[in-house]
C-alpha cells in the first residue's frame, strides 16, 4: 500500500512538520509520496525530495493553492486518492483546516492528531485534552490522518526523490483570498523550538510580557509561548498560545513563567522533556508536571535566572 | 438572513476527565455536562449577528441524547430563536454528524453556519469542514473575526504565525475560534423566556442516514504520568540542574 503525505510549507521553505509526518507515514508503508501544493513551491518540493524514505514528489502549483485554501487542496488529493490507501498531514492549522474535508468526499472518518502507529489499521490518538488516550481502529478502506508532529521523531536527509508536477485542479471557485498578516520574527517557531519559554496571566500586561519573557527567551535563543489567559487578556499575540485549543509543543526545555497550569495548558506541553515551573503559588497546578520548581515571584527570580545564566556562559 | 448553530452537550470544560477502569472509555456518570465552550462561541456570534439586524433568524441544532435539550435551551436563552433536537444514543463520529446536519440543513435552507472549531470532548475539529465538504459549500475555519454582507462573508483566520482574511460565498461553513467573542451568560428573564421557545425533536434515524460508527475504540488509556519533580530554592541551583539535566 503506497501513503501520501501533504507536505506543511509557507511556498518558500519546508516545515520540520513534514518531516515528522514521513516518520508515522512510513511506519504504515515503504511507499510514501509527498505532494506540495503550492504556488512557487519548486525549493519546497526539492527539500522534499531529501527527506531519507521518500519515494517521489508530486509539485501542484496554482494561486489558490498557494494561499493554501481547503477547497483548491482538496481539489487536488481527492483525485489522486486511487492510486493511496492513507493520505497523512501534519495537524497544524493548516493541516486541520483541509484534511477533513478531504476525508468526508472520500467518505471516510479522519483519524485525528495520531501520536502512535500500532498497525495499519490501529492508531492512538489524544482525546479530552490529553487527560486520555484512544486507541481506534479504523474500518475504512482509505485512511485519512492528521500527525500529531510532536509525537514522532522527523525523517532524516539523505533521500533523492524525483520531482513529478501534477495538475493543479479546480481551485476554490466559492473562496477569495484577501491578505494574510504573520507576525515576522527572528525567533525559533514555537511548533519546532527545541526551547520555549512562556508567560502567563501573572505579567499583567502586554508591555511587562514583553519586558519579561522576550530577553529571557532570546537568552536561550527560545521560542516564546503564553497561556491562554495571557492570550485572552491581550498580553501576547494568539500564535503564542500553548494548551488544547491552541498549539501543542514538545520542546527539549519547557519554562513556564507566572503560569499556573490550567488543564489546557498542560495539554499542549505536558510532552516536554524537560519542564521548569517560576511561580510564586507553591500550589500551582503546574508543579505537579515540572522537573524544577521554582517558587519565587517572577519579577525577581527572572533577573536572576538572566544573571545565572550569563554566569553559566550563555 | 437566517443562520443555523450546531451546538454539543459535552463534558463541563473545568471538570477533569477520568478514564474508567475498565478501559472502555472516559467516565460520565454524574459528572457536570455544559455546552462546548466553542459551540457558545458560535451561539454568541450568531446572536450578535441578529441584535446587528444582519442575521433575522438563528436556529440551534443539536444532536445527543435527550439531556441536549438543556443544552439547547441554554443556546436559546442565550437569544437564539428555536432548536431542533435530533436525538440518538449513540455517540456519532464527526462524519455521521456532518451527514446528520447536512439532512436538516436541506430542510431549513439556512444562508450560513456557525459552529465551534472542536468539541473539547473528541478533540477532532472535523465536522465543520466535514460539513462543508459534503454539501460542497465553502469553509472558513479558525474565524476570529466574522463580517456577513447579503452574499458572502469576510473571515479573518487564526492561522499558524497570524491572521488570514478570505471572503466565501454563501452559503458557507464557518467554525468558531476562541478569540472571536466572549460568550454572554444568559440572564435569569432570558433563561425563562427560552422555556417557552420552540424546540423540535427529531430522531436521528428518521433522517436516513447512515451513521455507522468508521473507528472502533479498542481502549482508552491514561496518559503516562510525568515523574515527579523537584522545588529548588534558587535561580543559580535552577541553571546548574538544568546544565546536568543537559538541556542547556
Amino acid at each position: 500500500m503506497a501513503v501520501l503525505v501533504i507536505a506543511d510549507h509557507d511556498n518558500a521553505s519546508l516545515k520540520d512538520s513534514t518531516h515528522k509526518t514521513v516518520t508515522a507515514a512510513l511506519a504504515l508503508s515503504s511507499d510514501v509520496d509527498i505532494l506540495v501544493a503550492g504556488s512557487g513551491a519548486k525549493a519546497v518540493a526539492e527539500a522534499a525530495g531529501k527527506i531519507a524514505g521518500v519515494r517521489k514528489v508530486l509539485l501542484a502549483e496554482s494561486d489558490a493553492l498557494g494561499q493554501g485554501l481547503a477547497e483548491a487542496v482538496t481539489a487536488v488529493v481527492v483525485p489522486l486518492m486511487g492510486g493511496y490507501d492513507a493520505v497523512l498531514t501534519p495537524a497544524t492549522s493548516q493541516g486541520k483546516n483541509v484534511s477533513p474535508r478531504i476525508a468526508a468526499k472520500l467518505d471516510v472518518a479522519q483519524i485525528s492528531e495520531i501520536v502512535e502507529v500500532v498497525d495499519g489499521s490501529t492508531f492512538v490518538r489524544p482525546i479530552y485534552a490529553g487527560n486520555a488516550l484512544e486507541t481506534v481502529q479504523s474500518s475504512d478502506a482509505k485512511k485519512v490522518i492528521t500527525v500529531r508532529a510532536t509525537a514522532f521523531t522527523a525523517a532524516g536527509e539523505g533521500g533523492s526523490a524525483p520531482v513529478e508536477s501534477i495538475g493543479a485542479g479546480d481551485g476554490a471557485p466559492k473562496t477569495k483570498f484577501v491578505d494574510q498578516q504573520l507576525v515576522k520574527s527572528a525567533r525559533p517557531e514555537l511548533a519546532g523550538a527545541k526551547i520555549v519559554v512562556s508567560g502567563g496571566r501573572a505579567m499583567g500586561s502586554a508591555e511587562e510580557f514583553q519586558r519579561v519573557i522576550d530577553p529571557l527567551a532570546d537568552k536561550l535563543g527560545a521560542a516564546i509561548g503564553a497561556s491562554r489567559a495571557a492570550v485572552d487578556a491581550g498580553y501576547a499575540p494568539n500564535d503564542y498560545q500553548v494548551g488544547q485549543t491552541g498549539k501543542v509543543v514538545a520542546p527539549e526545555l519547557y519554562v513556564a513563567i507566572g503560569i499556573s497550569g490550567a488543564i489546557q495548558h498542560l495539554a499542549g506541553m505536558k510532552d516536554s522533556k524537560i519542564i521548569v515551573a517560576i511561580n510564586k503559588d507553591s500550589d500551582a497546578p503546574i508543579f505537579q508536571v515540572a522537573d524544577f520548581g521554582l517558587v519565587a515571584d517572577y519579577k525577581t527570580a527572572v533577573p536572576e535566572l538572566m544573571d545565572a545564566l550569563t554566569a553559566a556562559g550563555k | 438572513m437566517k443562520v443555523l448553530v450546531p451546538v454539543k452537550r459535552v463534558i463541563d470544560y473545568n471538570v477533569k476527565a477520568r478514564v474508567k477502569s475498565d478501559q472502555s472509555g472516559v467516565d460520565l456518570a454524574n459528572v457536570k455536562m455544559s455546552m462546548n465552550p466553542f459551540c457558545e462561541i458560535a451561539v454568541e456570534e450568531a446572536v450578535r449577528q441578529k441584535e446587528k439586524g444582519v442575521a433575522t433568524e438563528v436556529v440551534a441544532v443539536s444532536i445527543g441524547p435527550a439531556q441536549a435539550q438543556e443544552t439547547l435551551r441554554t443556546a436559546l436563552a442565550m437569544g437564539a430563536d428555536r432548536a431542533i433536537l435530533i436525538q440518538t444514543d449513540q455517540d456519532p463520529e464527526p462524519l455521521a454528524v456532518a451527514k446528520l446536519l447536512a439532512a436538516i440543513i436541506g430542510e431549513e435552507s439556512p444562508d450560513v453556519v456557525i459552529m465551534g472549531k472542536q468539541a473539547i470532548d473528541g478533540d477532532n475539529n472535523a465536522t465543520g469542514q466535514m460539513l462543508a465538504a459534503l454539501l460542497d459549500w465553502p469553509q472558513a475555519t479558525f474565524a476570529n473575526s466574522i463580517e456577513l454582507n447579503a452574499g458572502d462573508a469576510k473571515v479573518g483566520r487564526e492561522v499558524d504565525g497570524g491572521i488570514q482574511t478570505i471572503d466565501v460565498t454563501l452559503p458557507a461553513i464557518i467554525t468558531a475560534d476562541l478569540r472571536l467573542n466572549e460568550p454572554r451568560y444568559a440572564s435569569l428573564p432570558n433563561i425563562m423566556k427560552a422555556k417557552k421557545k420552540p424546540l423540535d425533536v427529531k430522531e436521528a434515524a428518521s433522517l436516513g442516514v447512515d451513521t455507522a460508527p468508521r473507528l472502533k475504540v479498542i481502549k482508552v488509556t491514561e496518559p503516562p504520568k510525568r515523574g515527579g519533580g523537584i522545588k529548588v530554592e534558587t535561580a543559580a541551583d535552577l541553571v546548574s540542574n538544568l546544565k546536568t539535566a543537559g538541556v542547556l
